[in-house]
């Protein structure tokens, strides 16, 4: 296993884990881009563009494009969130040069005006779709309460409105602006050669002007507050409480994660047994989110409306009661033998890897193996975790409750 | 594509199987009986989750708490469930600790407390499963298919019916466990970083005199067409299609899968592109081949808001039915291209070997090479898939929807 990196002169960073006995190799561009760059007006555009990226080049059709993906035989897809979009794909080492050049000149789409009116259908379709779903727009409701006028408080999907009003050369800006290659990642894991793909991804890349890119960064100032929705199709009854955690840059980031393994994993948590063992709840976890500026220590409730009150009182006495039974030697170990052998498991498939070598390198600047991302893990204290326990109680906190009246 | 299968039978009729995959650091397996659905009696839906879930609250040396920290404490990933004919319980680990890791296993199946206090528990949870699904009419939408078109028996859902559950007590739990679980017909499935000699002594030593019950002989499964329509305040339509198709073990399944990829596998697969591409009809589209015994299916899904769900359907049948009139090269050797990628890919996870290696025991006595798969696959032509679709158009559909509104299955399929 070997690390490697380059900067291209146009400021395309490429980075590699190479894994010369593994079987394929992952590939991915990752964008630092996502629904916390847009403008309240475009809200959605990050996440519609994701999907015009498939819709073809000036060297390829839409139908060349997916022809392409699917004659590689690979396994392809793409995904956007808050502050990423990541395009990616796996392949048989003989494909990694025609891959490389696929990946590459779909990140310069056509964005044509027939495509974006037809693919503006299937995000509509995708946001009812989600519209429908448990827990029926409380995370994104929950988001926008937290953050308010922080952008983290956008919707990744955007808005029936937004998506519906956005015109396509709106996106053409963000596009320019977005995916200058000073703010693009190739990343690959697995059976690479990183010669090769370097030499690829200069010919491919060498065209691409840099830009200023910036992203504002802001410390959220989130006020406790209590929101009731109604969703009378659905029949239980789905809570979510959204605190302070930590961002990417901060250490405590993994004391939070193994304290929300502890209290609310979705097997063998206090929350586990105390709610969902025994029939309470249909789920009760607790987890983490992290951002580059901040994060969130949320918790998540779904059972019948008639045992809402009682199983919510009961969550939070487990959320209060660090002085009253505090966290045990053996729960700690628990946790953390649970989050490393997870880690190494995962790390079997180098489509896992892209995603942890990619993260870590764009979120954190930092390259780590799989041994060195645990050590970060077994390092946690009783001590860090009782402390951040202990502080939960007193966090301001966004609630909200989707019921079906 | 270097590949070693073992595989061994014991005098009490349990199979090992086994594919070392040295490269790996991890090993799994996936401990299969058959026991199912289909074995409950018929006012007690639900039992067969019921009493998985109830083994594994207790077991050998371990009460239920113990049972959940020694598998974290082991690092073990797990899962476990219930379909028509079988019971599963599948672990994923780090090669050393397979021994403490199957054994806790084994003790599910063997040695379970049935411990009187948490039955009601169990039960809440299965009711709280049962009721989430309401909430998820996608989910709902193909649990509805399998009922109308297996019926009552073979078309049972896993997670049962409020009233079968309501019904169950401890004893029927205990007495379906020991009047259905045993060796016969039982599968140890094992892919990954393993000495197979080892593990055919431990594999001797925890179930080699594991007990033989009556053999459950498989009531023949039949399909029927239907059409049913739920009503649900949601904003889109669910569809959810079935039609007849060959089984896994027919001589002609890879025509029949071949048929599923062209039309659903992949961004440039036909219902990707007739239904999503062209049309923006949907976020989502596919299909699927499903074997159910000797029956074997295709089955479809397509989610579209309500206005356009006739629309939606429409565009998907004669998606379908435009098959017949032919299969382009290009199309073929995509196809190829993603098999060939898929067989290689899954010698990187033992998790998926080891059940794919079970499932293929369960249907075909057998575990073909990924050579043999490979070389049914290359045999393939445009116009061999041509006429197998000749040969199996489809026919006897099954659509449940939920949504707003009903639709209507055009005229002429049936």
């Amino acid at each position: 296993m070997e690390f490697r990196n380059t900067v291209l002169e146009n400021g395309l960073e490429i980075i590699a884990e190479v894994n010369p006995s593994a079987f394929s190799l992952s590939l991915g561009y990752f964008v630092k881009t996502g629904s916390r760059d847009e403008s309240p007006k475009i809200a959605g555009v990050s996440h519609f563009l994701e999907h015009m990226m498939f819709k073809g080049t000036a060297r390829r059709t839409s139908v060349d494009v997916n022809r392409e993906l699917d004659d590689l035989g690979s396994q392809s897809n793409a995904y956007t969130s808050e502050e990423q979009t990541v395009y990616y794909m796996s392949v048989l080492p003989e494909h990694q040069e025609h891959a490389t050049d696929l990946l590459s000149d779909m990140m310069r789409p056509s964005l044509r005006e027939e495509d974006f009116q037809m693919e503006r259908q299937v995000i509509l379709e995708e946001i009812a779709m989600y519209d429908d779903q448990p827990p029926y727009g409380a995370m994104e409701r929950a988001m926008e309460e937290y953050f308010g006028d922080h952008p983290l408080s956008r919707r990744v999907l955007g808005t029936r409105d937004s998506v519906g009003q956005l015109d396509a050369d709106e996106m053409r800006a963000y596009h320019a602006a977005r995916y200058a290659p000073n703010n693009l990642t190739l990343v690959a894991a697995g059976a690479v050669d990183f010669e090769s793909l370097v030499d690829s991804a200069k010919r491919m890349t060498s065209h691409w002007q840099p830009s200023q890119t910036q992203r504002a960064l802001a410390t959220p100032r989130a006020t406790s507050s209590s929101i009731a929705l109604t969703h009378p199709p659905a029949t239980q009854c789905y809570t979510l409480q959204y605190s302070p955690g930590a961002g990417y840059g901060s250490e405590n980031r993994y004391v939070l994660r193994v304290l929300s393994t502890i209290l609310g994993d979705d097997t063998g948590s206090r929350l586990f047994w105390d709610l969902v063992d025994n029939g309470l709840a249909e789920s009760a976890v607790a987890f983490t989110q992290e951002f580059e500026d901040c994060g969130l220590f949320c918790t998540y409730l779904a059972c019948s409306p008639q045992q809402k009150e009682s199983n919510w009182e009961i969550l939070q006495n487990i959320l209060a009661s660090a002085n009253d039974t505090p966290i045990s030697e053996r729960e700690i170990e628990l946790a953390k033998n649970k989050i490393c052998s997870g880690m190494i498991l995962g790390s079997e498939r180098p489509s896992n890897r892209l995603f942890s070598v990619g993260n870590a390198w764009l979120n954190r600047e930092k390259y780590e193996t799989v041994a060195e991302a645990a050590q970060h893990y077994k390092k946690v204290t009783r001590d860090q975790l009782q402390e951040s326990f202990a502080a939960l109680i007193h966090r301001v906190n966004v609630t909200v409750t989707v019921s079906p009246e | 594509m270097q590949q070693a299968v073992f595989h061994h039978r014991f005098s009490n009729g349990l199979v090992l199987l086994g594919e070392p995959m040295p490269w790996l650091e991890s090993v799994a397996f996936t401990l299969l009986t058959p026991v199912g659905t289909a074995h409950e009696p018929s006012d007690r839906e639900g039992l067969a989750g019921l009493t998985l879930e109830m083994m594994q609250r207790g077991a050998g040396e371990f009460d239920s708490r113990e049972i959940v920290e020694e598998l974290d404490f082991l690092g073990v990933e797990r899962s476990s469930g219930v379909t028509t004919f079988h019971t599963s319980i599948s672990m994923a680990a780090m090669k050393s600790v397979l021994e403490p890791t199957l054994r806790l296993a084994v003790s599910m199946i063997r040695d379970p407390h049935f411990p009187p206090d948490e039955l009601e528990e169990a039960k809440q949870s299965s009711l709280l499963e049962l009721a989430a699904l309401e909430d998820d009419p996608a989910q709902k939408c193909f649990k509805e298919l399998k009922r109308a078109r297996f019926g009552d028996i073979h078309g049972r859902s896993s997670l049962g019916t409020e009233e079968g559950l309501v019904a169950t007590d401890l004893s029927d739990c205990q007495s379906f466990w020991r009047n259905r679980f045993g060796a016969d017909g039982a599968i140890l499935s094992v892919a990954g970083n393993f000495q197979w000699d080892a593990l055919l002594k431990l594999t001797e030593d925890l179930l080699g005199d594991w007990t033989v019950v009556e053999n459950i002989q498989r009531p023949h499964v039949t399909a029927s067409g239907n059409v049913k329509h739920i009503h649900h305040e949601s904003q889109q339509t669910h569809i959810a299609l079935a039609y007849d198709s060959v089984p896994y073990q027919h001589p002609d399944y890879y025509h029949g899968r071949g048929l599923v990829g062209i039309l659903s596998d992949g961004m440039s697969s036909r219902l990707f592109v007739e239904v999503r591409e062209k049309r923006g009809l949907v976020y989502a589209v596919s299909a699927s081949a499903h074997s159910l015994d000797s029956c074997g299916s295709v089955l479809c899904y397509a989610g579209t808001t309500t206005p356009r769900a006739q629309e939606t359907l429409e565009v998907t049948l004669e998606t379908i039915a435009n098959i017949g009139k032919g299969i382009e090269p290009d199309e073929l050797s995509r196809l190829k291209s993603r098999v060939r990628t898929s067989l290689v890919m899954e010698q990187e996870s033992s998790s998926s070997r080891s059940s794919q290696m079970a499932y293929d025991w369960v249907y075909l006595g057998r575990v073909p090479s990924r050579q043999e798969v490979l070389q049914e696959v290359d045999k393939l032509s445009c116009e061999s898939l041509l006429s197998h679709f000749q040969k199996y158009p489809p026919r006897n559909w099954t659509m449940v929807t939920i949504g707003q509104e009903a639709l209507e299955l055009p005229h002429g399929i049936s």
